[in-house]
Protein backbone atom coordinates (compact mmCIF):
# COMPACT_ATOMS: atom_id res chain seq x y z
CA UNK A 1 0.00 0.00 0.00
CA UNK A 2 1.44 2.92 -0.97
CA UNK A 3 0.06 6.60 -1.87
CA UNK A 4 0.37 7.78 -5.57
CA UNK A 5 0.67 11.22 -6.69
CA UNK A 6 -1.02 11.50 -10.47
CA UNK A 7 -0.20 14.50 -12.99
CA UNK A 8 -3.33 14.85 -14.66
CA UNK A 9 -3.19 17.28 -17.71
CA UNK A 10 -6.14 18.75 -19.50
CA UNK A 11 -6.96 20.51 -22.00
CA UNK A 12 -9.91 22.95 -22.07
CA UNK A 13 -12.13 21.27 -19.46
CA UNK A 14 -11.40 17.51 -20.45
CA UNK A 15 -8.97 15.87 -18.86
CA UNK A 16 -5.83 14.18 -21.36
CA UNK A 17 -6.54 10.50 -22.56
CA UNK A 18 -3.22 9.30 -21.42
CA UNK A 19 -3.56 10.89 -17.83
CA UNK A 20 -6.58 8.99 -17.25
CA UNK A 21 -4.54 6.30 -18.00
CA UNK A 22 -1.56 7.26 -15.67
CA UNK A 23 -4.43 7.71 -12.90
CA UNK A 24 -5.16 3.59 -13.88
CA UNK A 25 -1.79 2.82 -13.85
CA UNK A 26 -1.65 4.84 -10.30
CA UNK A 27 -4.80 3.25 -8.72
CA UNK A 28 -2.83 -0.44 -9.69
CA UNK A 29 0.83 0.46 -8.05
CA UNK A 30 -1.43 2.31 -4.70
CA UNK A 31 -3.42 -0.74 -3.95
CA UNK A 32 -5.77 0.38 -0.60
CA UNK A 33 -3.41 3.27 -0.42
CA UNK A 34 -4.83 6.86 -1.84
CA UNK A 35 -4.59 8.25 -5.54
CA UNK A 36 -4.28 11.64 -5.03
CA UNK A 37 -4.43 13.56 -8.64
CA UNK A 38 -3.10 17.03 -9.24
CA UNK A 39 -4.51 19.14 -11.72
CA UNK A 40 -3.56 22.81 -12.91
CA UNK A 41 -6.16 25.79 -13.13
CA UNK A 42 -8.28 23.42 -14.89
CA UNK A 43 -11.49 23.67 -13.03
CA UNK A 44 -14.00 21.93 -15.08
CA UNK A 45 -11.37 19.09 -15.76
CA UNK A 46 -10.84 18.88 -11.70
CA UNK A 47 -14.62 18.64 -11.80
CA UNK A 48 -15.19 15.77 -14.09
CA UNK A 49 -12.57 12.77 -12.29
CA UNK A 50 -15.76 11.15 -10.89
CA UNK A 51 -14.67 7.62 -12.08
CA UNK A 52 -11.51 7.68 -12.59
CA UNK A 53 -10.42 6.11 -9.65
CA UNK A 54 -9.06 9.40 -8.15
CA UNK A 55 -9.30 9.48 -4.23
CA UNK A 56 -9.07 13.51 -3.99
CA UNK A 57 -8.43 15.77 -6.69
CA UNK A 58 -5.93 18.57 -5.54
CA UNK A 59 -7.00 21.53 -7.81
CA UNK A 60 -4.51 24.35 -8.14
CA UNK A 61 -5.78 27.83 -8.61
CA UNK A 62 -3.18 30.93 -10.26
CA UNK A 63 -3.53 33.62 -13.16
CA UNK A 64 0.00 31.32 -14.06
CA UNK A 65 -2.56 28.58 -15.40
CA UNK A 66 -4.25 30.71 -17.44
CA UNK A 67 -2.15 28.87 -20.46
CA UNK A 68 0.80 26.52 -20.45
CA UNK A 69 3.39 26.87 -17.39
CA UNK A 70 5.67 24.34 -17.23
CA UNK A 71 7.44 25.42 -14.30
CA UNK A 72 4.95 26.89 -12.11
CA UNK A 73 3.19 23.55 -13.15
CA UNK A 74 5.91 21.41 -11.90
CA UNK A 75 6.07 24.03 -8.36
CA UNK A 76 2.86 23.37 -7.54
CA UNK A 77 2.88 19.53 -8.45
CA UNK A 78 6.29 19.24 -6.38
CA UNK A 79 4.26 21.40 -3.10
CA UNK A 80 1.31 19.21 -2.91
CA UNK A 81 4.32 16.18 -3.08
CA UNK A 82 5.75 17.76 0.11
CA UNK A 83 2.43 17.77 2.05
CA UNK A 84 1.18 14.07 1.14
CA UNK A 85 4.46 12.50 1.04
CA UNK A 86 3.60 10.24 -2.40
CA UNK A 87 5.74 6.95 -2.66
CA UNK A 88 5.26 7.65 -6.56
CA UNK A 89 4.77 10.63 -8.79
CA UNK A 90 3.09 9.88 -12.18
CA UNK A 91 1.85 10.93 -15.48
CA UNK A 92 1.27 10.81 -18.50
CA UNK A 93 4.51 10.26 -21.02
CA UNK A 94 2.94 12.98 -23.75
CA UNK A 95 5.42 15.85 -24.38
CA UNK A 96 3.41 18.00 -21.53
CA UNK A 97 3.96 15.19 -19.06
CA UNK A 98 7.48 14.50 -19.69
CA UNK A 99 8.32 18.36 -19.55
CA UNK A 100 6.43 19.09 -16.25
CA UNK A 101 7.53 15.52 -14.75
CA UNK A 102 11.66 16.53 -15.58
CA UNK A 103 11.19 20.43 -14.12
CA UNK A 104 9.74 18.43 -11.27
CA UNK A 105 12.39 15.91 -10.43
CA UNK A 106 14.98 18.32 -11.35
CA UNK A 107 13.18 20.78 -8.68
CA UNK A 108 13.32 18.09 -6.25
CA UNK A 109 17.01 16.83 -7.01
CA UNK A 110 15.65 13.20 -8.08
CA UNK A 111 16.03 11.11 -10.94
CA UNK A 112 12.92 10.47 -13.92
CA UNK A 113 11.78 7.64 -15.84
CA UNK A 114 10.35 8.79 -18.67
CA UNK A 115 7.61 6.42 -21.14
CA UNK A 116 7.25 3.37 -18.50
CA UNK A 117 5.23 0.56 -19.27
CA UNK A 118 5.67 -0.72 -15.41
CA UNK A 119 7.02 0.02 -12.51
CA UNK A 120 7.14 -1.60 -9.48
CA UNK A 121 7.42 0.52 -5.95
CA UNK A 122 10.71 -0.37 -3.62
CA UNK A 123 14.22 0.42 -2.38
CA UNK A 124 14.94 0.52 -5.46
CA UNK A 125 11.92 0.65 -7.88
CA UNK A 126 11.67 -1.51 -10.62
CA UNK A 127 10.51 -1.02 -14.04
CA UNK A 128 10.48 -1.10 -17.82
CA UNK A 129 10.66 1.99 -20.27
CA UNK A 130 10.07 2.20 -23.88
CA UNK A 131 13.27 3.13 -26.00
CA UNK A 132 13.70 3.83 -29.45
CA UNK A 133 10.31 4.76 -29.46
CA UNK A 134 9.56 1.65 -28.63
CA UNK A 135 11.01 -0.84 -30.79
CA UNK A 136 13.13 -1.49 -27.46
CA UNK A 137 12.62 -1.56 -24.13
CA UNK A 138 14.89 -1.45 -20.78
CA UNK A 139 14.25 -3.11 -17.85
CA UNK A 140 15.97 -0.09 -15.16
CA UNK A 141 16.52 -0.12 -11.58
CA UNK A 142 15.09 3.65 -10.00
CA UNK A 143 16.82 4.90 -6.81
CA UNK A 144 14.77 7.95 -5.35
CA UNK A 145 11.96 8.44 -3.39
CA UNK A 146 8.75 9.27 -4.40
CA UNK A 147 9.69 7.85 -7.42
CA UNK A 148 8.97 10.08 -10.83
CA UNK A 149 7.68 8.24 -13.79
CA UNK A 150 5.95 9.17 -16.66
CA UNK A 151 3.23 6.51 -18.11
CA UNK A 152 3.98 5.75 -22.54
CA UNK A 153 0.73 6.43 -24.02
CA UNK A 154 -1.81 3.56 -24.86
CA UNK A 155 0.24 0.91 -22.83
CA UNK A 156 -2.28 1.43 -19.69
CA UNK A 157 -6.10 1.38 -21.06
CA UNK A 158 -8.11 3.72 -18.98
CA UNK A 159 -10.14 1.98 -16.71
CA UNK A 160 -13.16 3.49 -14.64
CA UNK A 161 -14.15 2.74 -10.79
CA UNK A 162 -17.07 2.89 -8.82
CA UNK A 163 -16.31 4.84 -6.50
CA UNK A 164 -17.58 8.41 -4.76
CA UNK A 165 -16.79 11.39 -6.50
CA UNK A 166 -13.38 12.43 -5.41
CA UNK A 167 -13.14 15.73 -3.37
CA UNK A 168 -11.85 18.56 -5.01
CA UNK A 169 -9.34 20.23 -2.36
CA UNK A 170 -8.36 23.41 -4.18
CA UNK A 171 -5.54 25.36 -2.78
CA UNK A 172 -3.42 28.79 -4.06
CA UNK A 173 0.30 27.32 -4.82
CA UNK A 174 3.49 29.76 -3.69
CA UNK A 175 5.20 30.22 -6.84
CA UNK A 176 8.17 32.23 -7.18
CA UNK A 177 8.81 34.97 -10.20
CA UNK A 178 11.40 32.10 -11.62
CA UNK A 179 8.72 29.41 -12.00
CA UNK A 180 6.62 31.99 -14.44
CA UNK A 181 9.33 33.15 -16.75
CA UNK A 182 8.63 30.27 -19.02
CA UNK A 183 4.84 30.56 -20.31
CA UNK A 184 2.81 30.47 -23.71
CA UNK A 185 2.19 34.15 -24.54
CA UNK A 186 0.71 33.79 -28.34
CA UNK A 187 -0.99 31.33 -29.83
CA UNK A 188 -0.37 31.05 -34.03
CA UNK A 189 -3.38 29.43 -35.60
CA UNK A 190 -2.67 26.74 -38.07
CA UNK A 191 -2.99 26.71 -41.40
CA UNK A 192 -6.15 25.50 -42.51
CA UNK A 193 -6.62 22.76 -45.64
CA UNK A 194 -5.55 19.15 -45.94
CA UNK A 195 -6.52 15.89 -43.39
CA UNK A 196 -4.66 16.00 -40.50
CA UNK A 197 -1.63 13.63 -40.86
CA UNK A 198 -2.18 12.49 -36.95
CA UNK A 199 -6.28 12.31 -37.24
CA UNK A 200 -6.42 10.83 -40.82
CA UNK A 201 -8.48 7.66 -40.89
CA UNK A 202 -6.99 6.87 -44.05
CA UNK A 203 -2.89 7.46 -44.60
CA UNK A 204 -0.93 7.21 -48.48
CA UNK A 205 3.13 7.18 -47.54
CA UNK A 206 5.80 7.47 -50.30
CA UNK A 207 9.20 6.70 -49.04
CA UNK A 208 13.14 6.61 -50.72
CA UNK A 209 10.99 4.15 -53.53
CA UNK A 210 9.58 7.19 -54.84
CA UNK A 211 12.46 8.84 -55.62
CA UNK A 212 11.60 12.50 -56.49
CA UNK A 213 9.35 15.55 -55.23
CA UNK A 214 7.59 15.03 -58.10
CA UNK A 215 7.34 11.28 -58.23
CA UNK A 216 4.43 12.10 -55.04
CA UNK A 217 1.89 13.27 -57.53
CA UNK A 218 0.36 9.95 -57.85
CA UNK A 219 0.36 9.35 -54.10
CA UNK A 220 -1.18 12.83 -53.54
CA UNK A 221 -3.52 11.15 -56.56
CA UNK A 222 -4.33 8.34 -54.62
CA UNK A 223 -4.83 10.15 -51.20
CA UNK A 224 -7.84 12.59 -52.76
CA UNK A 225 -9.50 9.67 -54.11
CA UNK A 226 -9.44 7.89 -50.45
CA UNK A 227 -10.08 11.54 -48.34
CA UNK A 228 -6.84 10.19 -47.37
CA UNK A 229 -3.73 12.19 -45.68
CA UNK A 230 0.05 12.22 -47.48
CA UNK A 231 2.71 11.22 -45.65
CA UNK A 232 6.55 10.30 -46.18
CA UNK A 233 9.65 8.62 -44.31
CA UNK A 234 12.45 10.36 -43.02
CA UNK A 235 14.12 9.69 -45.89
CA UNK A 236 11.71 11.62 -47.86
CA UNK A 237 12.08 14.78 -45.82
CA UNK A 238 16.16 14.52 -45.49
CA UNK A 239 16.26 14.79 -49.13
CA UNK A 240 13.81 17.56 -49.19
CA UNK A 241 10.74 16.38 -51.32
CA UNK A 242 8.55 16.91 -48.70
CA UNK A 243 7.86 18.73 -45.53
CA UNK A 244 8.63 17.81 -42.23
CA UNK A 245 5.08 18.00 -41.33
CA UNK A 246 4.42 15.04 -43.52
CA UNK A 247 6.84 12.87 -41.53
CA UNK A 248 5.46 9.61 -40.25
CA UNK A 249 8.27 8.17 -37.92
CA UNK A 250 9.52 7.96 -34.24
CA UNK A 251 10.44 11.62 -34.66
CA UNK A 252 7.66 12.88 -37.25
CA UNK A 253 4.22 12.34 -36.56
CA UNK A 254 2.61 9.05 -35.12
CA UNK A 255 -0.35 7.83 -36.81
CA UNK A 256 -3.44 5.45 -36.30
CA UNK A 257 -5.35 5.33 -39.00
CA UNK A 258 -7.44 2.60 -40.09
CA UNK A 259 -5.87 1.97 -43.24
CA UNK A 260 -2.01 2.74 -43.96
CA UNK A 261 -1.01 2.53 -47.69
CA UNK A 262 2.86 2.02 -47.47
CA UNK A 263 4.65 2.95 -50.90
CA UNK A 264 8.10 2.47 -51.50
CA UNK A 265 8.77 2.48 -47.91
CA UNK A 266 11.66 -0.16 -46.31
CA UNK A 267 10.25 -0.22 -43.31
CA UNK A 268 12.96 0.45 -41.13
CA UNK A 269 12.46 0.91 -37.20
CA UNK A 270 12.75 4.73 -37.63
CA UNK A 271 9.66 4.73 -39.32
CA UNK A 272 7.75 1.96 -37.67
CA UNK A 273 7.41 3.75 -34.26
CA UNK A 274 5.35 6.29 -35.97
CA UNK A 275 3.16 3.75 -37.96
CA UNK A 276 2.63 0.74 -35.30
CA UNK A 277 -0.91 2.69 -34.37
CA UNK A 278 -2.59 1.66 -37.88
CA UNK A 279 -4.99 -1.30 -37.95
CA UNK A 280 -4.25 -2.10 -40.96
CA UNK A 281 -1.00 -1.89 -43.48
CA UNK A 282 -0.57 -2.07 -47.08
CA UNK A 283 2.69 -2.62 -48.58
CA UNK A 284 3.63 -1.51 -51.68
CA UNK A 285 7.65 -2.58 -52.81
CA UNK A 286 9.50 -3.93 -54.98
CA UNK A 287 11.16 -5.97 -52.50
CA UNK A 288 9.35 -8.58 -51.05
CA UNK A 289 11.53 -9.09 -48.09
CA UNK A 290 11.82 -5.59 -46.88
CA UNK A 291 10.94 -5.43 -43.08
CA UNK A 292 7.74 -3.61 -43.39
CA UNK A 293 6.13 -7.26 -44.72
CA UNK A 294 6.73 -8.34 -41.07
CA UNK A 295 4.37 -5.42 -40.26
CA UNK A 296 1.83 -5.34 -43.10
CA UNK A 297 -1.65 -7.48 -43.75
CA UNK A 298 -1.55 -6.70 -47.24
CA UNK A 299 1.02 -6.40 -50.04
CA UNK A 300 1.47 -5.84 -53.81
CA UNK A 301 4.89 -6.39 -54.87
CA UNK A 302 6.51 -4.48 -57.47
CA UNK A 303 6.71 -0.83 -58.92
CA UNK A 304 5.20 1.88 -56.97
CA UNK A 305 5.22 4.05 -59.80
CA UNK A 306 3.03 1.55 -61.92
CA UNK A 307 0.72 0.19 -59.37
CA UNK A 308 -0.49 3.43 -57.48
CA UNK A 309 -1.59 5.08 -60.64
CA UNK A 310 -3.11 1.29 -61.86
CA UNK A 311 -4.78 1.31 -58.13
CA UNK A 312 -6.00 5.08 -58.86
CA UNK A 313 -7.65 4.27 -62.13
CA UNK A 314 -9.41 1.21 -60.75
CA UNK A 315 -11.08 3.32 -58.32
CA UNK A 316 -12.31 5.82 -60.59
CA UNK A 317 -13.44 2.61 -62.93
CA UNK A 318 -15.74 1.31 -60.18
CA UNK A 319 -16.69 4.36 -58.77
CA UNK A 320 -18.01 5.51 -62.11
CA UNK A 321 -19.77 2.27 -62.87
CA UNK B 1 26.54 35.30 -29.64
CA UNK B 2 27.94 32.44 -27.95
CA UNK B 3 26.07 29.15 -28.94
CA UNK B 4 26.19 25.60 -27.29
CA UNK B 5 24.73 22.49 -29.22
CA UNK B 6 25.09 19.52 -26.89
CA UNK B 7 24.65 15.81 -29.69
CA UNK B 8 24.29 12.48 -28.95
CA UNK B 9 26.20 9.72 -30.88
CA UNK B 10 23.74 6.52 -31.76
CA UNK B 11 23.52 3.75 -34.06
CA UNK B 12 22.04 4.32 -37.32
CA UNK B 13 19.25 1.14 -37.22
CA UNK B 14 17.36 0.34 -39.58
CA UNK B 15 14.93 -2.80 -39.78
CA UNK B 16 15.32 -4.85 -36.75
CA UNK B 17 17.56 -4.16 -33.64
CA UNK B 18 19.81 -7.17 -32.53
CA UNK B 19 21.66 -7.11 -28.83
CA UNK B 20 24.95 -7.99 -27.43
CA UNK B 21 24.92 -11.53 -25.64
CA UNK B 22 24.60 -9.70 -22.17
CA UNK B 23 21.39 -7.82 -23.66
CA UNK B 24 23.11 -4.60 -22.09
CA UNK B 25 24.00 -2.78 -25.33
CA UNK B 26 22.55 -3.03 -28.76
CA UNK B 27 24.72 -5.05 -31.32
CA UNK B 28 26.39 -2.25 -33.26
CA UNK B 29 29.03 -4.68 -35.54
CA UNK B 30 27.64 -3.85 -38.96
CA UNK B 31 25.89 -0.53 -37.67
CA UNK B 32 27.32 3.34 -38.25
CA UNK B 33 26.72 5.90 -35.74
CA UNK B 34 25.02 9.46 -36.31
CA UNK B 35 23.91 12.45 -34.48
CA UNK B 36 20.25 11.72 -32.83
CA UNK B 37 17.63 13.27 -35.46
CA UNK B 38 16.50 16.20 -33.61
CA UNK B 39 19.88 17.31 -32.45
CA UNK B 40 20.93 16.86 -36.29
CA UNK B 41 18.26 20.26 -36.50
CA UNK B 42 20.06 21.57 -33.09
CA UNK B 43 23.44 22.01 -34.79
CA UNK B 44 21.99 23.40 -38.04
CA UNK B 45 19.81 25.93 -36.20
CA UNK B 46 23.57 27.00 -34.05
CA UNK B 47 25.14 27.13 -37.34
CA UNK B 48 22.58 29.72 -39.04
CA UNK B 49 22.54 31.74 -35.87
CA UNK B 50 26.28 32.04 -36.43
CA UNK B 51 26.19 32.97 -39.87
CA UNK B 52 24.06 35.61 -39.52
CA UNK B 53 24.84 36.96 -36.40
CA UNK B 54 28.67 35.98 -35.84
CA UNK B 55 30.35 34.84 -32.75
CA UNK B 56 31.24 31.61 -31.23
CA UNK B 57 29.65 28.08 -31.82
CA UNK B 58 30.64 24.78 -29.62
CA UNK B 59 29.36 21.31 -29.83
CA UNK B 60 29.40 18.79 -26.58
CA UNK B 61 28.97 15.24 -26.29
CA UNK B 62 29.42 12.88 -23.56
CA UNK B 63 30.07 9.46 -25.17
CA UNK B 64 32.63 6.75 -26.03
CA UNK B 65 36.16 7.74 -28.03
CA UNK B 66 34.35 7.13 -31.22
CA UNK B 67 31.70 9.56 -30.26
CA UNK B 68 34.34 12.30 -31.74
CA UNK B 69 32.92 11.15 -35.06
CA UNK B 70 29.47 13.13 -34.44
CA UNK B 71 31.49 16.17 -33.03
CA UNK B 72 33.57 16.23 -36.07
CA UNK B 73 30.13 15.86 -38.27
CA UNK B 74 29.02 18.97 -36.52
CA UNK B 75 32.26 20.81 -37.26
CA UNK B 76 31.99 19.73 -41.07
CA UNK B 77 28.97 21.48 -41.00
CA UNK B 78 30.16 25.04 -39.25
CA UNK B 79 30.49 24.71 -35.53
CA UNK B 80 33.73 26.06 -34.20
CA UNK B 81 34.79 24.13 -31.87
CA UNK B 82 33.99 21.05 -29.67
CA UNK B 83 34.06 19.52 -26.60
CA UNK B 84 34.60 15.76 -26.29
CA UNK B 85 33.25 14.14 -22.58
CA UNK B 86 35.48 10.81 -23.13
CA UNK B 87 33.39 7.77 -21.72
CA UNK B 88 34.67 4.12 -21.25
CA UNK B 89 31.50 3.09 -23.34
CA UNK B 90 28.96 2.29 -20.29
CA UNK B 91 25.59 4.26 -20.63
CA UNK B 92 25.15 7.48 -18.50
CA UNK B 93 21.85 8.13 -16.62
CA UNK B 94 20.47 11.69 -17.88
CA UNK B 95 20.98 13.14 -14.80
CA UNK B 96 24.73 12.61 -14.51
CA UNK B 97 24.68 13.15 -18.43
CA UNK B 98 23.58 16.67 -17.63
CA UNK B 99 25.64 16.88 -14.16
CA UNK B 100 28.68 16.43 -17.23
CA UNK B 101 27.29 18.65 -19.42
CA UNK B 102 27.08 21.48 -16.75
CA UNK B 103 30.32 21.17 -15.33
CA UNK B 104 32.02 21.42 -19.13
CA UNK B 105 29.84 25.04 -19.27
CA UNK B 106 30.74 26.24 -16.30
CA UNK B 107 34.41 25.48 -17.34
CA UNK B 108 34.22 26.91 -20.77
CA UNK B 109 31.93 29.98 -19.40
CA UNK B 110 34.77 30.78 -16.98
CA UNK B 111 37.04 30.95 -19.71
CA UNK B 112 35.39 32.56 -22.82
CA UNK B 113 32.04 34.01 -21.28
CA UNK B 114 28.47 32.81 -20.75
CA UNK B 115 26.63 30.87 -23.25
CA UNK B 116 23.47 33.23 -24.60
CA UNK B 117 21.49 29.99 -25.88
CA UNK B 118 22.66 26.04 -25.21
CA UNK B 119 20.28 23.69 -28.01
CA UNK B 120 19.33 20.09 -27.05
CA UNK B 121 17.63 17.63 -29.02
CA UNK B 122 14.05 17.01 -27.13
CA UNK B 123 15.34 13.40 -26.80
CA UNK B 124 17.78 11.06 -27.82
CA UNK B 125 17.01 9.07 -30.63
CA UNK B 126 18.11 6.05 -28.19
CA UNK B 127 17.44 6.05 -24.64
CA UNK B 128 14.74 9.07 -25.04
CA UNK B 129 15.17 10.39 -21.35
CA UNK B 130 13.32 14.02 -21.94
CA UNK B 131 15.15 15.63 -19.48
CA UNK B 132 18.92 16.39 -20.13
CA UNK B 133 18.03 20.14 -21.36
CA UNK B 134 15.65 20.54 -18.18
CA UNK B 135 18.37 19.44 -15.55
CA UNK B 136 21.31 21.61 -17.34
CA UNK B 137 18.67 24.66 -17.39
CA UNK B 138 17.85 24.00 -13.90
CA UNK B 139 21.28 23.67 -12.46
CA UNK B 140 22.52 26.94 -14.31
CA UNK B 141 19.21 29.17 -13.74
CA UNK B 142 18.17 29.32 -17.17
CA UNK B 143 15.06 29.24 -18.61
CA UNK B 144 14.09 26.13 -20.36
CA UNK B 145 11.59 25.22 -23.27
CA UNK B 146 10.91 21.60 -25.01
CA UNK B 147 9.50 20.10 -27.99
CA UNK B 148 10.25 23.49 -30.09
CA UNK B 149 10.04 23.16 -33.84
CA UNK B 150 10.08 27.17 -35.00
CA UNK B 151 13.05 29.50 -33.09
CA UNK B 152 13.80 33.08 -33.87
CA UNK B 153 16.51 35.47 -31.66
CA UNK B 154 15.99 38.95 -31.53
CA UNK B 155 17.95 41.56 -29.14
CA UNK B 156 18.37 39.65 -26.31
CA UNK B 157 15.18 37.07 -26.18
CA UNK B 158 14.63 33.92 -28.13
CA UNK B 159 10.95 33.32 -29.80
CA UNK B 160 10.30 30.05 -29.74
CA UNK B 161 6.86 27.78 -31.13
CA UNK B 162 5.79 24.54 -29.82
CA UNK B 163 3.21 22.46 -32.31
CA UNK B 164 -0.22 22.56 -30.29
CA UNK B 165 -3.56 21.23 -31.33
CA UNK B 166 -4.97 23.77 -33.96
CA UNK B 167 -1.91 25.65 -33.92
CA UNK B 168 1.36 26.73 -32.50
CA UNK B 169 2.15 27.45 -28.83
CA UNK B 170 4.74 30.94 -28.60
CA UNK B 171 6.88 31.32 -25.77
CA UNK B 172 9.24 34.26 -25.01
CA UNK B 173 12.46 33.68 -23.27
CA UNK B 174 14.73 35.97 -21.76
CA UNK B 175 18.58 34.77 -22.74
CA UNK B 176 20.46 32.71 -21.60
CA UNK B 177 17.92 30.42 -22.49
CA UNK B 178 18.33 26.81 -23.44
CA UNK B 179 15.91 25.41 -25.79
CA UNK B 180 15.28 21.05 -26.71
CA UNK B 181 14.24 20.83 -30.40
CA UNK B 182 12.43 18.78 -32.20
CA UNK B 183 13.23 17.32 -35.94
CA UNK B 184 11.40 19.44 -38.76
CA UNK B 185 12.55 22.63 -36.58
CA UNK B 186 14.78 23.19 -40.41
CA UNK B 187 15.98 21.11 -43.10
CA UNK B 188 19.64 20.27 -41.88
CA UNK B 189 21.92 20.80 -44.60
CA UNK B 190 24.72 18.14 -45.83
CA UNK B 191 28.40 18.43 -45.34
CA UNK B 192 30.90 19.82 -47.81
CA UNK B 193 33.36 18.33 -48.49
CA UNK B 194 36.06 21.47 -47.55
CA UNK B 195 33.75 21.89 -44.25
CA UNK B 196 35.08 18.13 -43.83
CA UNK B 197 38.49 19.21 -44.17
CA UNK B 198 38.26 22.21 -42.04
CA UNK B 199 36.44 20.23 -39.52
CA UNK B 200 39.74 17.95 -39.15
CA UNK B 201 41.38 20.81 -37.86
CA UNK B 202 39.35 22.35 -35.33
CA UNK B 203 40.22 21.93 -32.20
CA UNK B 204 38.22 19.54 -29.77
CA UNK B 205 38.84 19.92 -25.73
CA UNK B 206 39.07 16.42 -24.43
CA UNK B 207 37.89 15.36 -20.37
CA UNK B 208 37.23 12.39 -19.11
CA UNK B 209 34.33 13.12 -15.98
CA UNK B 210 34.15 10.52 -13.37
CA UNK B 211 30.61 8.55 -13.60
CA UNK B 212 28.42 9.10 -10.52
CA UNK B 213 26.18 6.58 -9.18
CA UNK B 214 23.54 5.99 -11.47
CA UNK B 215 20.24 6.46 -10.12
CA UNK B 216 18.13 5.13 -12.89
CA UNK B 217 20.30 2.29 -13.97
CA UNK B 218 19.66 0.17 -17.30
CA UNK B 219 19.47 -3.89 -16.06
CA UNK B 220 18.83 -4.82 -19.29
CA UNK B 221 17.19 -4.51 -23.14
CA UNK B 222 14.81 -6.46 -24.24
CA UNK B 223 13.43 -6.67 -27.67
CA UNK B 224 9.81 -6.54 -28.13
CA UNK B 225 8.16 -9.56 -29.82
CA UNK B 226 6.24 -7.65 -32.25
CA UNK B 227 3.18 -9.51 -33.76
CA UNK B 228 4.86 -10.56 -36.83
CA UNK B 229 2.51 -10.83 -39.76
CA UNK B 230 2.44 -12.71 -43.14
CA UNK B 231 1.18 -10.39 -45.04
CA UNK B 232 -1.61 -11.08 -47.73
CA UNK B 233 0.52 -10.91 -51.75
CA UNK B 234 -2.56 -8.92 -53.25
CA UNK B 235 -0.60 -9.62 -56.67
CA UNK B 236 2.56 -8.77 -58.49
CA UNK B 237 2.84 -5.10 -60.52
CA UNK B 238 -0.29 -2.94 -62.22
CA UNK B 239 -2.25 -6.29 -62.34
CA UNK B 240 -2.78 -5.84 -58.63
CA UNK B 241 -5.06 -2.94 -58.92
CA UNK B 242 -8.34 -4.63 -59.23
CA UNK B 243 -7.41 -6.69 -55.61
CA UNK B 244 -6.51 -3.81 -54.39
CA UNK B 245 -9.61 -1.75 -54.55
CA UNK B 246 -11.24 -4.84 -53.24
CA UNK B 247 -9.72 -4.97 -50.22
CA UNK B 248 -10.36 -1.27 -50.08
CA UNK B 249 -13.95 -1.79 -50.21
CA UNK B 250 -13.71 -4.50 -47.78
CA UNK B 251 -12.98 -1.27 -45.86
CA UNK B 252 -15.38 0.98 -46.95
CA UNK B 253 -13.33 3.00 -48.91
CA UNK B 254 -14.47 2.62 -52.07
Amino acid sequence: MADILVLATSTAGVVDEVALQAITFGRRMAAAGAVHVFVAGDEAAAGALAGSGATRVHLARHDAFATFAPDAVAAALWQVAGEIRPAAIVGPGTEAGNTILARTAARAGLPFAANCVALTLGEPSTLTRLRWGGSLQEEAILRGRPAIASLAPHVVAAETADAAAPEVAPFTPALADADLVVRVVDRVPAASGGVSLADAKVVVSGGRGVGSADGFAPIEELAALLGAAVGCSRAVTMAGWRSHTDQVGQTGTKIAPNLYIACGISGATQHMAGAKGAKKLLAINKDAEAPIMAAADYAVIGDLHEIVPAISAEIRRVRGG
Amino acid sequence: MKVLVAVKSVPAVAGRIGLTPDERAIDTKHLSFTISPHEECAVEEAVRLIEKGGGDSVVVTLGPEAAVEQLRDALALGIARGIHLVTDGEEWDPESTAGAIVEAIRADEAESGPFDLILMGNESADSAGYQVAVRVAAALGRPVVTTIKGLAVDGRTVRCEQEASGGRDVFSLPLPAVVAVLEGLNLPRFPSVPGRLRAKSKPIATSRPARPEQRLEMQRLVVPQGATKQAEILGHGAEAAPKVVEVLSGLGLV
